[in-house]
């Protein structure tokens, strides 16, 4: 296979985690949400595997099948359940309207291209791109958390975000630890956060929009 | 190669040992039933590791691609193992008077002892990461470790502080892994693939060569992630609420060491930026964060109504004070910078253990409800009068000395700079003050009941403060003037 096409594919790949990174920005309600983050995580679990073959590191095989059995099946169908358990499936409240957000989220796609790209001219072109790629996953994950009051979708946020973090792992060549960064780290922080996060505000509160926690600031009591 | 000699395989065992003996602990914590039983099982676990941290100073192991142990590190473990022993000391008094008031449960105590051990293995792991990967690995692990204590009193309070910890520490250690995997890039054409490409020792003798550009954008994500965990401004919002939510045990370790481990890890990054003559100074970028973090924090003590929060703020005064020292760099600041974490860490955890007693015993911890202490209560309320006075910076105590290196040797080189360091200094000083005053004097308010606690962790803290405001042993001066040098401009 020439490199050409090694490079188109992960490219299209990781762009495709781009473009579905917005697909969840715009979402308004809870199963396309989830659902949209499901395909994130699939999109991701097949640029890992096709990193794996063109970089010949079989190692990678085992993140990108966690990727998909964990991350694009496991924990969407959880949260499924919790959102329909709670009733809070059908809209999202946001802070900022969905415009605004979008247009912001472009000009973060601009920033991490802008930052990239100038910064990485000297190493090979399937990593600078990737990089680029990546950090705007990471920093539109990053403005979801912002922008979203509910405790669901900022998790989704924070997963999109951690799958940004792992395309740039695997996109970085031959870096060691990978398989136990990405997965022990994903699979903690989605067990803490379903199980015990979760758990605690619903049992508490009844809710788990975060704007009913604002009602403390500490100092008035 | 160097030659494997006894001590090498006796510092090998050791590193092994303080890494594996809290692990166990927490292991053997979570299955046991009983908390006196516990209580005792975790200081006896914390005093074993440090005594076995004391151990380091004389037997080094080999650095290898995962572990090392040099000068700069081998300190802050024993630092960090200290604290964490006497604080477990304080906290099986502390939880004791929790269980009794029924704010914690059997189940959660052991839930807690367990953490508390992690917490242990996850500083130590982050104190001796040779890989950064690893390193970041600890870090992470200490982060979540510290959000399920912060929440486990399960109050509306106390689940808002965990969320908000919670979210803003996973942000900023995202942004520290995105720095990390920058690093290794830079590394990777050089030291070529693999292991050697994150070992920080490796790497350091090889950074010269780095991408300096790469190293740049690496370092901005490393110091606003890791930042984030040293609660410098703007990125400090979690640190106020998990202090005052927790219990003050998490408190005083919070302060007093995590803090210290997260800023530990910018200062190895920072190294390799200097050995990279081309790499933009991380200094500028340190000083300014921490100039900000100073001022902003001693503003905000002010209008604090709650004491743990306003020790909390004291807290982000005292790394951006830190911080500063060792962005402005050089043998003198960065000798004041190290010399001034051992000593807040002595004499923020110090205050907490009063606070924990007095929030006990006055069964609140709001500034306006407390007062007179030292009335009441005279020991605790001269222990904790000389605790702030030892942190607000008064002569002749450690914190003073510190600062007043820190000081002196930036007016020597930046007198603009000094100004706006000493502003905040007063400030902080200020709010302190006026608040002491409230608290320790007048007309006794609220409970009167007798402390059921130990003094004896707080008052070692405060001693060892008040001996090196007055007289630091030469060995401890020349370790440090040699560490300052290690860690350069």
């Amino acid at each position: 296979m020439t490199r050409g096409l090694a490079f188109d594919i992960s490219h299209l790949l990781a762009g495709g985690m781009v473009l579905l990174s917005f697909a969840l920005l715009y979402q308004d309600r809870m199963s396309g949400l989830l659902r949209a983050y499901a395909l994130h995580a699939l999109v991701l679990s097949t640029s890992v595997a096709w990193q794996a073959y063109i970089q010949d590191a079989p190692h990678l095989y085992v993140t990108a099948t966690i990727a998909l059995a964990f991350k694009a099946i496991v924990i969407p169908v959880a949260l499924h359940r919790i959102v329909m358990r709670l009733g809070i499936h059908r809209t999202i409240e946001t802070v900022v309207g969905v415009g605004p957000t979008i247009l912001f989220g472009l000009g973060l796609v601009g920033l991490s291209v802008a930052v990239i790209l100038p910064v990485t001219a000297e190493s090979d072109a399937l990593a600078r791109e990737d990089l680029a790629f990546a950090l705007s996953v990471v920093l539109l994950g990053l403005l979801m958390m912002i922008t979203r009051r509910n405790a669901v979708s900022q998790i989704v946020g924070f997963m999109s975000l951690e799958n940004g973090l792992v395309l740039a792992a695997t996109g970085a060549k031959g870096m060691p630890l990978v398989v136990e960064i990405s997965v022990a780290f994903s699979i903690l922080i989605a067990f803490i956060v379903i199980g015990i996060v979760l758990f605690r505000i619903r049992e508490r509160f009844d809710t788990v929009d975060i704007h009913a926690l604002d009602s403390f600031r500490g100092e008035r009591r | 190669m160097i030659e494997l000699t006894p001590l090498n395989l006796l510092g090998e065992a050791i590193v092994v040992a303080i890494l594996v003996v809290p692990a166990l602990s927490a292991a053997v914590l979570a299955l046991l039933p009983g908390y006196r039983l516990s209580a005792r099982l975790n200081v006896a676990a914390a005093f074993v590791n440090f005594a076995m941290a004391m151990v380091l100073f004389a037997a080094r192991p080999t650095p290898g691609p995962y572990l090392l142990v040099d000068d700069l590190n081998v300190s802050l473990i024993v630092l960090t193992t200290f604290v964490a022993f006497t604080t477990s000391a304080f906290s099986a008094s502390y939880i004791a008077h929790e269980l009794e008031i029924g704010r914690l449960t059997p189940t959660y105590l052991r839930f807690y002892h367990a953490m508390y051990q992690m917490l242990m293995f996850a500083m130590n792991l982050a104190l001796v990461a040779n890989n950064i990967g690893l390193m970041w690995v600890a870090i992470e692990l200490a982060t979540l470790t510290t959000v399920l204590m912060v929440g486990i009193y399960r109050t509306h309070e106390a689940l808002e502080a965990a969320w908000k910890y919670f979210i803003l520490g996973s942000v900023g250690i995202a942004l520290a892994l995105f720095g990390t995997i920058l690093v290794y890039l830079a590394a990777r054409p050089i030291m070529g693939q693999g292991l050697d490409a994150m070992a920080w020792n490796r790497m350091l003798q090889a950074a010269h060569g780095f991408d300096p550009v790469l190293l740049n954008l690496a370092f901005v994500f490393l110091l606003l992630g890791y930042g984030t965990k040293v609660g410098l401004a703007p990125l400090h919002a979690w640190l106020p609420d998990a202090h005052a939510e927790g219990p003050t045990p998490i408190s005083a370790v919070l302060s007093g060491l995590l803090l210290n481990v997260a800023l530990y890890a910018v200062l190895r990054f920072k190294m390799l930026l200097a050995a990279n003559a081309d790499a933009l100074a991380p200094g500028p970028l340190m000083v300014a964060m921490g100039l900000v973090s100073t001022i902003f924090a001693a503003f905000m003590l002010y209008r604090r109504r709650d004491i743990k929060r306003m020790f909390a703020y004291s807290s982000i005064e005292h790394m951006g004070i830190i911080t500063f020292a060792f962005g402005m760099g050089g043998a003198l600041a960065n000798f004041a910078g190290l010399l001034h974490m051992t000593m807040h860490s002595l004499t923020k955890s110090a205050i907490f253990f009063a606070v924990g007693h007095i929030s006990q015993v006055k069964g609140t911890q709001k500034i306006a409800d407390i007062r007179g202490l030292t009335e009441s209560h005279p020991v605790l309320g001269w222990g904790l009068v000389l605790g702030v006075v030892a942190i607000a910076g008064m002569p002749p105590l450690g914190i003073f000395m510190s600062e007043f290196l820190i000081v002196s040797s930036t007016f020597a080189r930046a007198p603009g700079l000094a100004l706006l360091l000493v502003l905040g200094l007063l400030i902080g000083f200020g709010a302190l003050m006026l608040r002491l005053q409230g608290v320790a004097f007048g007309p006794p308010a609220g409970g009167r009941a007798p402390v059921e606690a130990s003094y004896v962790p707080m008052f070692a803290h405060l001693a060892l403060v008040a001996t090196a405001g007055i007289y630091l042993p030469d060995p401890l001066v020349r370790w440090f003037q040699h560490v300052a040098a290690l860690l350069g401009g």
